[in-house]
């Protein structure tokens, strides 16, 4: 091995490749048969249960796990998919420690809750392993929808269109689909290539046609799709990220994060990804979490994640952190970057140490500084190339309750869409709402 | 998709789940709330004649038998039948019944040994528009005392006549709930048929005392100092239930009567084990006492299911299908050898399979100083306990011999041939195999 951890600069092969390989393996271990039937016996089957309520997508968590205890998770995968089509990914990336496993009752008691995730993702994966779809599509309504994006929102609103007998096309910028579950999610959270695989499971519902390196704006507009189809639907997401706004966010080697994690995940060989010794991310959210979790597992020996608050107004859960943490990556609350120096082929950032009175962030007067081979911003993403029709709420698409939009037979969802909480969950419970209102209004 | 739709002696169901005559259906309300929930019908609380209702106790009624984590298993109560007017609970079935007719609607009855009695109370029932009648002779608290519910139950005779005083004042199916606090359910059964009933459905619960407050020196549920036995039902009756469906289905003299099945059916599994030995549906009610009407949904989904995978497309392709396997023990085959096989990969050396079989039969399990449990093939008798106490499922199996090969523990040849004891020689009455 040529490179090591303390290797200077910015190389890749820090790693040995087996090192590599199990570095990224799955983050949890899937359950086994006895494992699953074990945590599937502590779920009470609450009455109107808090884990349903908290679920984006509303999913019949008791009756799924209860499912799971009687031997029969294909049932219980039915249920959990008649919700959340995309629920194998989720069960893999809900931050469900603030969703669904944090109300559990059994959490509130006993500080344990029943292990929702993992067996949702048990039940999933065994009926998408049989290889089967567990929906059939109604009679055809000879009405077409235009979706713009094939991530979770436009995916959720394609199947639900599909099954309801609509025939769907996507027109999808990039070469592949899946959005953030393909692009823009930590590798350990989703081995084995599982958003293609769930992907193309989706889509053999039928009657939903991808298509490839067509991008708004510059291959087709709005109207375009709006001539050939009976109704739209916009899942493109967020694709510009916020700048830092300090002095020397130019330099080479100062980089968005969501580039960074969307390279690793592209990425053939991770021997062949490059990352510096000293790797500093700046932000708050699972998207920091995810690329300074990465960065460590490939090898750089410093990475050091700064946000500009306290740990309590991290947007990333405790549990993330907790994941960062014990990874080896450094938390720095309270303190935001003020310059982005060169010190020859390395660099350097210069912080500054806040704190928040009312609400307000000032800075305290006190800075410190950290060598850093490569500067990751995760500072959150912003809408852009949405069209000039589109009524916009706080730099988003405006949409009302329906996922309706201020254009005519134009619904929008997910991340690009106002309200939410750019969680690939809550997209598809928008995606999925949006279809059920479009069928409504296209055979009204 | 399998069809779920069940015809039970001509009344109609979209699915074979219906909530047994119990607390949960003894009103209006839990009914209406029961059929959107899904289930396919109610046998309703049962009725008394006509005048002052029977009252309950003002104390606890309920008592339970709790497994791990509190799971009921259990469930034992003390309360009587329906204490509104009869009245009001045949206009609420009739108004049900009407918004429901896709639903099963059955009507409990339990009115005095007299054909006046049935005679008057019959025509009411008639007029609610419900599916059918059950004759509730199976009670074993408070209404037996009164010579109502088991105490009928108890006497064959008795099972034939009312019986039969139904069937001639009441034109809708009759269904007999039997009584299991009794020596031989086929006795009642054969009565029941006798007198012309369309089904039996079984078991009522069984005389119990759940627990003693070991304070108060009293059974519990305890009311004011004093208990008294109750019912018993839930999970934990069901293998005593599901031998007297099993009974009654295999008897040359009941075979093909109708039986609705009772007693701790939780599950999709469990409904189609009662079903695999012969009943037309089933009733169900701890588990809905337990977890709500919700819990149906689960029954429903499973049993679809497990249909899609056998292959069967309604529930005629495997109601019965058990009831050909179930014997006396004289005729299971004695030559038919088997021994315990432990999966090292699977074993995490807990040792209660060895704990089992060392202390308590056989002595066939090996352990090695650094804990390696393997089965002597030579003291093996297929005795299925260290399967049955292994924490681990599948873990340990019972492995069939081939014939041909010699069993370690008898040093004789397996055959292939059936041989059982009625041909054994060391029986006594044994006859010679043609």
């Amino acid at each position: 091995m040529a490179n090591s951890l303390s290797t200077s600069g910015i190389v890749s092969g820090r790693k040995e490749r087996q090192d590599l390989s199990d570095s990224f393996s799955d983050l949890h271990e899937p359950l086994s048969d006895h494992e699953a039937l074990v945590a599937a016996d502590r779920c009470y089957f609450c009455h109107d249960a808090p884990c349903v309520t908290a679920c984006p997508t509303s999913i019949d968590i008791p009756l799924f796990i209860r499912q799971i205890s009687t031997g029969t998770p294909e049932a219980s995968a039915k249920t959990i998919f008649s919700q959340n089509i995309l629920g194998g990914m989720c069960a893999r990336v809900c931050p469900t420690e603030t969703l669904c496993e944090e109300v559990c009752v059994r959490e509130v008691a006993e500080g344990k809750p029943v292990l929702i995730g993992q067996l949702q993702r048990y039940a999933t994966d065994t009926l998408m392993a049989e290889g089967t779809h567990p929906f059939e599509r109604a009679a055809a309504t000879g009405k077409s929808v235009g979706i713009v994006g094939a991530g979770p929102a436009g995916l959720a609103c394609a199947h639900k269109l599909a099954t309801l007998g609509h025939d769907v096309t996507i027109y999808e910028a990039r070469q592949k689909g899946g959005g953030l579950n393909e692009f823009g999610i930590a590798a350990y959270k989703a081995v084995n290539d599982f958003a293609q695989k769930e992907l193309d499971w989706l889509l053999s519902i039928g009657g939903i046609t991808i298509k490839y390196g067509v991008a708004l704006g510059e291959d087709i507009t709005l109207a375009d799709v709006q001539t050939d189809h009976d109704a739209v639907f916009f899942g493109m997401g967020l694709s510009g990220v916020n700048a830092l706004g300090c002095e020397g966010e130019d330099l080479e080697h100062v980089v968005d994060a969501v580039s960074f994690i969307s390279d690793l995940r592209q990425a053939n060989d991770l021997a062949k990804v490059e990352i510096g010794r000293n790797v500093v991310v700046i932000g708050g959210g699972m998207t920091a979490v995810d690329a300074a979790v990465q960065s460590k597992l490939l090898g750089a020996q410093d990475v050091t994640l700064v946000y500009r608050r306290g740990k309590e107004s991290m947007s990333a859960s405790v549990y993330e952190q907790e994941l960062a943490t014990s990874n080896g990556v450094r938390i720095i609350y309270n303190a935001q970057p003020m310059k982005v120096a060169k010190n020859g082929k390395a660099m350097s950032v210069e912080f500054a140490y806040t704190k928040t009175k009312k609400g307000k962030l000032t800075r305290t007067g006190e800075s410190f500084s950290l060598p850093a081979d490569q500067v990751f911003k995760a500072i959150g993403q912003n809408l852009t190339g949405a069209p000039e029709a589109l009524k916009l709420e706080n730099g988003k698409i405006a949409v009302d309750e329906n996922g309706r939009t201020s254009a005519p037979k134009v619904w929008a969802g997910g991340d690009c869409a106002s309200g939410g909480d750019d969680l690939t969950v809550t997209a598809v419970a928008e995606g999925r709402d949006a279809a059920l209102d479009i069928h409504a209004t296209l055979l009204g | 998709m399998a069809d779920l739709t069940s015809n039970f002696v001509g009344i109609t169901s979209p699915n074979p789940f219906w909530l047994a005559s119990a607390p949960p259906t003894d009103k209006e309300y839990n009914v209406r709330r029961a059929f959107e929930a899904g289930w396919g019908g109610v046998v309703w609380k049962t009725l008394g004649s006509e005048g002052p209702p029977v009252v309950n106790v003002n104390g606890p009624r309920y008592g339970v038998v709790h497994g791990a984590d509190r799971r009921v298993l259990g469930l034992n109560n003390i309360e009587l039948i329906t204490d509104r007017d009869l009245y009001q609970n045949l206009e609420e079935i009739k108004r049900v019944k009407a918004d429901y007719p896709d639903r099963a609607i059955v009507v409990s009855l339990m009115v005095p040994c007299e054909e006046e009695a049935w005679k008057a109370i019959l025509p009411l029932v008639e007029e609610t528009g419900a599916d059918g009648i059950e004759l509730n002779f199976g009670c074993p608290h408070g209404m037996a005392e009164r010579g109502m519910g088991s105490a009928v139950g108890q006497v064959p005779e008795y099972i034939e006549m009312v019986t039969r005083w139904c069937k001639q004042y009441y034109s809708k199916p009759v269904i007999v709930k039997l009584t299991p606090n009794i020596t031989d359910i086929r006795q009642p059964a054969a009565a029941a048929m006798r007198g012309g009933a369309d089904a039996v459905s079984l078991i009522n619960t069984i005389n119990s005392i759940i627990s003693v407050d070991l304070d108060a020196m009293a059974p519990q549920p305890t009311i004011d100092g004093k208990g008294t036995h109750g019912g018993y039902c839930g999970p934990a009756v069901k293998p005593i239930a599901m031998n007297m469906v099993a009974e009654i289905a295999r008897s040359p003299e009941t075979a093909g009567l109708p039986i609705s099945g009772i007693g701790g059916i939780t599950t999709w599994r469990d409904a189609a084990e009662f079903m695999a030995l012969g009943c037309g549906n089933v009733q169900v009610c701890t588990a809905a006492m337990t977890y709500g009407f919700k819990v149906v949904q689960e029954m429903i989904s499973g049993l679809s299911q497990w249909m899609d995978e056998k292959g069967h497309t309604s529930m005629d392709d495997f109601v019965g299908m058990a009831v050909p396997n179930v014997t006396d023990w004289q005729y299971l085959n004695l030559n038919y050898v088997a021994k315990a096989s432990i999966n090292q990969d699977d074993c995490i050396s807990c040792g209660r399979c060895f704990a089992a079989c060392e202390d308590t039969s056989h002595q066939a399990i090996l352990m090695s100083a650094d804990r390696v449990f393997t089965v002597n093939d030579a003291e093996c008798v297929a005795c299925n306990l260290c399967v049955e106490v292994c924490p681990v499922e599948d873990c340990i199996t019972m492995v069939a011999q081939e014939p041909g090969t010699v069993d370690e523990r008898t040093k004789k040849l397996v055959v292939k041939e059936h041989g059982d004891w009625t041909t054994h020689p060391n029986n006594p009455g044994a006859v010679a195999a043609e």
